[in-house]
């Protein structure tokens, strides 16, 4: 793989999320949104929480790690394959590894950002950063790898606008299933349980755990590995580089 | 002599039950502008897709530079530029910011603002892709497909959506192409264009060679005692045939409102075809006979399948 090549897609794919607005929307402000909102709004006094905050940071954590890894690469990845650079790229040196890299190193320095933003509103908030943050990284990151596994088998296989389209879809779908704004509990019974099988609500409980120090929840954990390895094996299956 | 820069023996590529190409051979010798022509459909940009690797043959030999484009599709493509019909740019980049990505994937690139000064690109340096006009992209495009030096360009349609000028500055930029010694394949539907630039051009049509040579063997072709003519409006090319006491299919149609009349030409021809004309109330646009046009030599090509034999 060459260095210099990835260095520069890198640093391109991550100028190129900067400057779309509205990747800037999903994948910042509406999380910032979401938990100052209910942090402010106490809708939730969420159920066997101290404080609200204690429920509300780690389940937008992962509500930022789905915008970044599911509808902001997705996004940018359906886009691309529409406008024909992914078949461009395919005739350059920089192999298809060289730009996973860059796409990953672009997603995962963005959800730096998001992190570290989201953990700084909290603490103005009046959230205090728990000791459990390495394992609730390690969570995102098993997140990460599931999401941008779903985003890209989307943009891999619809069309641009489709692709656009279900991946906001989902996002909208998932935060409301995801355990993210408010305890999956106050959903009904069956909607609870298929929620239980999804992605966010694995990502959100399991990222809760580890902050909050409770008992790591086994059975979310399972689902939340399930789709990080299901989903990017389905994508590189049915992935195709052209519209 | 050094061997070809590019060599396609038997190549067959179908879609469904559709050969889309089917037997083609020919070579393309290093250093040379080679041009592939045929009408839409006839397997032009499979062709090129083919030796720039992107699909597969389904069978028969292909080498690119001694190599085989798909399984040394890496060590290829470090050595060949590619200019795709139609997209293959980042919506959202400025051209330098473009051009300096795509120089990152080579170890000795151009120069990426030179290479905007040659495409005329340099009033449009801060504006995103996306603004560009269609000749501007294209033009964006060529850049990139020649940011790596290639040894190999591969240029598919490349002066399509260019206005007059940008198309003659095109053809300046590949004949410096031929002066620096790459080997350039270029596809396209103008004949003007084949004409002016390539040393040799294949001619196919669905899927198989048609006719190969330089523009002046395919211009000199098989023309004697044929005239060419336009007039102002459709005629009806059995009557003319009859007026001039020829055979009834001694006269066809070669586009809108053009003819090739099998004749070796002479006073009589000329004013039996004068008095016609003037009796149909059509007026001589033009008339030429001897040397025939690219453009002749494709329709005629084209059209008669002696090709089949090629």
């Amino acid at each position: 793989m060459r260095r210099r090549a990835v260095l520069a897609q890198s640093r391109i794919e991550l100028l190129m999320q900067l400057r779309r607005g509205e990747n800037l929307v999903v994948t910042l402000a509406i999380p910032l949104g979401v938990l100052i909102f209910f942090a402010k709004v106490d809708t939730v006094a969420a159920d066997g929480y101290d404080r609200p905050l204690d429920f509300l940071v780690p389940g937008v954590l992962a509500l930022a790690v789905m915008a970044a890894a599911m509808v902001s690469l997705g996004i940018a990845t359906g886009f691309e394959r529409r406008y024909g650079v992914l078949k461009r790229l395919g005739a350059t040196p920089l192999s298809r590894a060289g730009l996973l890299v860059a796409k990953t190193a672009t997603v995962v320095t963005f959800e730096a950002l998001q992190i570290g933003l989201i953990v700084t509103v909290g603490a103005l908030l009046g959230w205090s950063v728990p000791s459990g943050l390495p394992l609730a990284i390690a969570c995102l990151l098993l997140g990460t790898v599931a999401f941008a596994g779903i985003g890209l088998l989307l943009a891999g296989t619809l069309r641009a606008e489709a692709n656009l389209a279900a991946a906001n879809g989902l996002f909208l779908v998932l935060l409301f299933l995801g355990g993210m704004a408010y305890p999956l509990d106050r959903l009904p019974d069956g909607v609870a349980a298929v929620a239980r099988l999804l992605p966010a609500a694995a990502l959100s409980e399991t990222v809760r755990a580890a902050l909050t120090g409770t008992a790591f929840p086994g059975g979310e954990f399972v689902v939340l590995l399930a789709w990080a390895v299901g989903a990017p094996l389905a994508a590189s299956r049915w992935f195709s580089w052209e519209e | 002599m050094s061997p070809p820069a590019i060599r396609v023996r038997g190549l067959v590529k179908a879609y469904g039950r559709r050969r889309a190409v089917d037997g083609l051979s020919f070579s393309v010798e290093r250093g040379e502008v080679f041009g592939l022509l045929g009408p839409n459909g006839a397997g032009k940009t499979t062709t090129v897709e083919i030796l720039e690797g992107y699909r597969s043959a389904d069978s028969g030999e292909v080498d690119v530079l001694g190599l085989d484009p798909v399984a040394r599709g890496p060590e290829l493509r470090s050595r060949i530029g590619v200019m795709l019909q139609e997209g293959g740019l980042y919506p959202g980049l400025r051209p330098p910011e473009l051009l300096g990505l795509f120089a990152a994937y080579f170890d000795e690139p151009d120069d990426p603002d030179r290479l905007l000064g040659l495409v005329g690109l340099d009033e449009v340096r801060s504006t995103p892709v996306r603004r560009l006009s269609g000749g501007q992209a294209q033009r964006l495009s060529l850049a990139v497909a020649l940011v790596g030096r290639p040894e190999v360009c591969f240029l598919d349609e490349p002066t399509a959506g260019m206005d007059p000028h940008a198309r003659l500055k095109t053809w300046d930029i590949v004949r410096g192409l031929r002066a620096d010694g790459v080997t350039v394949v270029l596809t396209t539907h103008a004949m003007d264009e084949a004409e002016q630039l390539c040393d040799r051009v294949a001619i196919i049509d669905a899927g198989r060679l048609a006719a190969i040579g330089t523009p002046a063997e395919l211009m000199r072709g098989t023309a004697s005692g044929e005239v060419w003519i336009e007039t102002s409006e459709p005629i009806d090319a059995p009557a003319l045939a009859r007026a001039l006491g020829l055979g009834l299919d001694s006269v066809r149609s070669a586009g809108e409102s053009e003819y090739v009349i099998t004749v070796v030409i002479g006073p009589e021809v000329v004013a039996g075809l004068a008095a016609h004309l003037a009796a149909v109330g059509a007026t001589l646009l033009g008339l030429r006979s001897g040397r025939r046009s690219l453009e002749e030599a494709f329709f005629h090509i084209t059209a008669s399948g002696i090709g089949d034999s090629a």
